[in-house]
């Protein structure tokens, strides 16, 4: 293969991995180009593994509710090997009359959306999860969401992909992209020229320098985020957590392992000098998190830690739209830290776009124009 | 500055050897031919193998089979060890229990 195709995606995270290989099955011939030198090496291989529809925006709440019910299941036999997705539900925790007000009013809206999530009390979270502290008097619970290991998942689009002819080259930086004849087609590199019918920009962050090379610019900043995960545990179980004040959240994995995400207040702070490095404040401050709803992990060791940015939309919800002004192009980016859970959606959206095809969502809350001042 | 890696590139035929049951990550119990497969299912980096397969995530954090892992990964790919970058190592140093980790701070 040249350096040609039909479509030339920027980014090979987990979005971008997921839209290659639904192209691949339409038969569409694709690149796909990474600037780390690791494929999934930003947030795809860095989050907490949350396939959530509860406490979702409401806009962004049908992309979640289709893959759980559609994609997600199905996923590891499509792909053809196991990325350890548990749909067991999510309990989010409260231990105050204030952590219940906020749970009941993102349960509130989001059965309004038709999702089916309840309010329920300490003894019925306690009968779910009987881990739990006696601290916790209630929890919102959605039986149909869960959890899928990150790294494995956007290998095992990668992998597939790969199988089916995408060719994907890792270490190779995009510089730009260059209109010909108003229309989006070339993608520069720092060191070769690709060209594409249509050009998806999925680069997290990064997308927003690519952008301004033809003129586009999306409100979004990056915020580092933390993770850690404990030596094996026996079983336990298989609810994705999280809390009403969102200290953590997090899940045990097939491994027996706990993965825990979490923050320490100054994710908009931490000094960056461009490589995701961990805080020394932070694991220690989601341990402490953790304890206060789990206290039997407490002597649970921990054997690793890592940070990963997050692309945070001016409105929290991304953009994953057309350009107008530049035929060609589409816009993934701006994931806000929800990317994973939505990404067998969006994949299957972006590639659809791609081909001309109506998106099985509508897709118009979405779009690159949205942002408008306050005055 | 990374490297430009292409991995449409062929790296030839997975051919089976005689030692690919023999155990390389101890902590995680994973083989020489299941490193030899990762590779040829497209993971051309020591940090894609870890994630595809945990070598060296369990309780050593790979001080024990990194090497191994490295040279065999290398010898797949028809290259030498030091063509290959280290996964990075991650904090604590040594595995810590939660209430320790999380006793970081003075009580006030």
């Amino acid at each position: 293969m040249g350096n040609c195709a039909d479509v030339i995606i920027i980014g090979s995270g987990i979005i971008g991995n997921a839209t290659a290989y639904y192209l691949a099955k339409k038969g569409c011939s694709v690149i796909v180009l990474e600037k780390s030198d690791h494929i999934g090496g930003g947030g795809s291989s860095r989050n907490g593994g949350g396939v959530r529809q509860s406490g979702r925006d409401k806009r962004e709440l049908p992309l979640a509710m289709y893959g759980a019910a559609n994609l997600w299941p199905a996923l590891s036999e499509e792909l053809g090997m196991d990325v350890e997705y548990y749909q067991k539900g999510n309990l989010r925790l409260g231990k105050t009359e204030d952590h219940l007000k906020i749970l009941n009013g993102l349960t509130e809206r989001a059965s309004a959306q038709g999702l089916g999530v309840t309010m329920i009390d300490g003894k019925e979270a306690k009968d779910i999860c009987p881990y739990l502290s006696e601290e916790v008097i209630g929890a919102s619970w959605c039986p149909t969401d869960g959890h899928a290991n990150p790294m494995l998942a956007t290998l095992a689009y990668y992998r597939k992909a790969r199988q089916l002819g995408v060719r994907f080259i890792t270490g190779e930086t995009v510089i730009e992209i260059k209109k010909y004849k108003g229309k989006a087609r070339q993608v520069i590199t720092d060191s070769d020229v690709y060209e594409g019918e249509t050009i998806i920009l999925a680069a997290g962050y990064e997308s927003r320098k690519i952008a301004a090379s033809v003129g586009v610019d999306i409100p979004m900043t990056q915020a580092l985020l933390e993770v850690l995960v404990t030596e094996a545990q026996p079983p336990m179980f298989y609810q994705m957590l999280g809390t009403a004040m969102a200290d953590f959240y997090g899940h045990q994995s097939t491994h027996g392992s706990f993965v825990f995400g979490g923050s320490s207040g100054f994710e908009d702070f931490n000094k960056s000098n461009g490589t995701p490095v961990t805080n020394s404040q932070t694991a220690s401050c989601i341990c402490r998190g953790i304890m206060k709803y789990f206290p039997c992990l407490s002597s649970a060791k921990i054997v690793r830690t890592w940070a990963g940015f997050i692309d945070v939309c001016a409105d929290h919800v991304p953009v994953i739209s057309h350009v107008e002004e530049v035929p060609g192009l589409i816009l993934a980016c701006a994931f806000t830290g929800h990317g994973f859970g939505i990404s067998p959606t969006v994949g299957t959206i972006l590639s659809q776009m791609a081909t001309g095809e109506e998106p099985v969502l509508n897709i118009k809350d979405f779009r690159y124009d949205r942002f408008h001042t306050k005055i | 500055m990374n490297k430009r890696n292409d991995r449409f590139t062929d790296i030839g035929p997975l051919i089976p050897q005689p030692d690919d049951d023999m155990i390389i990550c101890r902590c995680e119990e994973i083989t020489k031919g299941e490193i030899r497969k990762a590779v040829h299912d497209g993971m051309f980096t020591l940090t894609e193998i870890r994630r595809y397969l945990r070598t060296g995530m369990g309780l050593c954090q790979g001080q024990t089979c990194q090497k191994l892992v490295k040279s065999i990964v290398a010898k797949e790919l028809g290259l030498t060890p030091g063509d290959l970058e280290p996964a990075v190592s991650r904090a604590p140093m040594r595995p810590i229990e939660m209430k320790i980790l999380g006793n970081d701070r003075k009580e006030v």
